[in-house]
């Protein structure tokens, strides 16, 4: 990289230029990055959080998928469930978005009714006891001993405990049967809920290994399984949200690219005479290569570096907020390295034409 | 029993029954018919010829850098023909010395670096580089200017880094592409006096292609292109 870097010094302005737009790229996929997981976080992490090895919903009618919204599973579903080889446990679990109020402040949270003595009940839930998570808590202004009213009943905090959320609504987690009793006082806000002759929502399977026959499960109560990931998915508002953030995120890697690459591109074209000359020199092609690419990679690295410092300094100021914002390796470092792997293939394809430069007009090869 | 041995010093640069054609048209155009060249070390051989004779194509072909439709060039006892592209970038760069008709110098490198640059391409460590590229520019009278990069040079000293250039890895063959043209009579001769006395003490083979006549002092041999033919003109002076 003899040239490339005597390069990268003489042309200060060009590749400040250049840098500058992949710094700000960098920040704007970084910022993107951090507010497509916070807002997954929020959307799902009462899901993903569950100790659950499959989740069961009620199988959907022919040609639609498996929704939350949608499904609605009996005590039977569950028992038959519970009987299976292979299952350890098999939680049901209704889940139901509603208003709460303490007080004089209300706010929408969605109430995640369990069977209190199962794997997936938070400490301290019990009949006529419920457990705010962090933000419910925050939301209503309750702490451990006030009185919450949700659907209609008015239920003991017995503790706060957690950050689970479910589709940007902080989870209250409540017995299975209040849960259903909620559902029969009618102040279902209308998203998530079963109506009243159901009895929870979808169940929670623990399996004793990956072979188990799941598909025989599903036949013999009715329902479909679905691995956690898999049912985050099955979160109407998830799906849609995160398909559009990662949707633009990826217009953004392209767009990074082909800057980068018309980029180089421009600037292959004006160094054509030096390469020129530098072959008629005898200068290998290969040699060509990795001198123009080495500085693209350079060019590549330093913008995405301090665009990634900037961006984990953002997010650690928002972060902290209500902006819902996580900063962690996979928001941060994994988005850097595939803007610098993207724009890497963008250069590539540009500085390929220094294998097109003529040696022989270094020597005026018109004449 | 006597034995006589009959030593016989190879030239540097031999160029023999160089056909090379281009396509022009329907046709094609012959810019190199049946040409022959030895040029031995140490010696300068000055083509002249009007513009479009030949005389480009001449120094492309002994460049390695266009194969010939037909003949035989031998650089430094390398027969080129048959060689890859790889082969040939690294003859050129181990043994060819090209001096260009502009000066061509990489903008981003200072004087210095114009010539550490040709020691990088041959894979050489810096170090010696450093004082051999010093040196050369001691040589052509550059070393003041060895921090300068070539918008800060004058025509004159951008050429004469040009020739220095062109010696750092020490060819066999030195081809001159007119280093005269865009320089005024006195720089021009000043610049042609140096090739000729760089091409003497390096035992270099120098061809000098011009079309200025009224700087053939130095030359050993001087040959006319006429339409791609290279014949005998005139005895150096």
């Amino acid at each position: 990289m003899f040239v490339a870097w005597r390069d990268l010094r003489f042309a200060k302005g060009r590749f400040a230029l250049m840098g500058t737009v992949v710094v700000l790229i960098t920040l704007l996929v970084g910022l993107l990055s951090g507010l497509t997981a916070g807002l997954a976080r929020e959307n799902v992490s009462a899901i993903s959080s569950l100790p659950a090895d499959r989740i069961a919903f009620a199988a959907p009618a022919d040609g639609r998928s498996v929704s939350f919204t949608d499904s609605a599973v009996p005590e039977k579903a569950w028992n038959t469930w519970a009987e299976q080889p292979g299952v350890t446990a098999a939680d049901p679990v209704g889940i139901r978005t509603l208003n709460a109020a303490a007080g004089e402040r209300t706010a929408a949270a969605s109430a995640f009714g369990v069977d209190p003595g199962s794997g997936i009940a938070p400490a301290g839930l019990a009949p006529g006891r419920i457990v705010l998570s962090e933000q419910a808590a925050d939301e209503l202004g309750a702490a451990e001993g006030d009185t919450v009213r949700l659907g209609g009943l008015d239920l003991r905090v017995a503790a706060v405990a957690g950050d689970a959320s479910y589709s940007h609504t902080p989870v209250v987690w409540t017995t299975l049967d209040e849960w259903q009793r909620i559902g029969h006082s009618g102040t279902d806000i209308g998203t998530g809920g079963t109506d009243s002759e159901e009895q929870a929502t979808v169940i929670a399977l623990r399996l004793d290994g990956d072979d188990v026959d799941t598909a025989a499960g599903d036949r013999a109560a009715g329902t479909a399984t679905r691995t956690p990931d898999e049912a985050l998915s099955a979160i109407g508002s998830y799906q849609a949200e995160n398909g559009s953030l990662q949707l633009m995120r990826g217009f953004l890697f392209v767009i990074s690219a082909l800057v980068v690459g018309a980029f180089f591109t421009v600037w292959t074209i004006q160094r054509s005479p030096d390469i020129a000359v530098l072959k008629a020199l005898g200068a290998g092609t290969p040699y060509l290569l990795k001198d123009a690419l080495g500085q693209a990679v350079v060019l590549l690295a330093a913008g995405t570096g301090l665009g990634t410092l900037i961006a984990a300094g953002v997010g650690g100021l928002i972060g902290g907020g209500d902006v819902p914002f996580v900063l962690d390796l996979a928001t941060v470092l994994v988005p850097a390295g595939v803007l610098i792997a993207l724009g890497a293939v963008g250069a590539a394809l540009a500085v390929r034409r220094v294998t097109a430069v003529d040696p022989l007009t270094a020597l005026g090869s018109a004449r | 029993m006597t034995t006589t041995t009959t030593q016989s010093v190879a030239p540097n640069l031999r160029l023999d029954g160089i056909t090379l054609t281009y396509p022009d048209g329907d046709g094609t155009l012959t810019a190199l018919d049946r040409v022959d060249l030895d040029v031995p070390a140490g010696t300068i051989t000055a083509v002249v010829g009007p513009s479009g004779s030949g005389k480009s194509s001449l120094l492309a072909v002994a460049a390695t850098l266009v194969t010939p439709d037909s003949g035989s060039v031998v650089l430094a006892g390398t027969e080129v023909n048959g060689l890859s592209a790889a082969d040939r970038s690294r003859l050129r760069r181990e043994r060819v010395g090209i001096v260009f008709q502009q000066p061509s110098l990489l903008p981003s490198l200072t004087a210095l670096e114009q010539l550490q640059v040709m020691a990088h391409l041959d894979g050489r460590g810096p170090r010696g580089a450093r004082s051999q590229a010093a040196e050369l520019l001691d040589a052509v009278g550059l070393a003041a200017q060895a921090g300068r990069r070539p918008h800060q040079l004058s025509g004159g000293q951008r050429q004469r880094i040009n020739i220095a250039r062109a010696l750092m890895n020490e060819p066999a063959v030195l081809l001159v592409d007119e280093p005269t043209s865009a320089l005024d009579h006195e720089r021009g001769a000043a610049v042609l006096d140096l090739i000729a006395r760089l091409t003497r003490e390096r035992g270099t083979a120098t061809v000098l292609v011009t079309h200025d006549r009224t700087h053939l002092a130095e030359a050993d041999e001087v040959l006319t292109m006429t339409d791609g033919r290279l014949g005998a003109c005139a005895s150096a002076v």
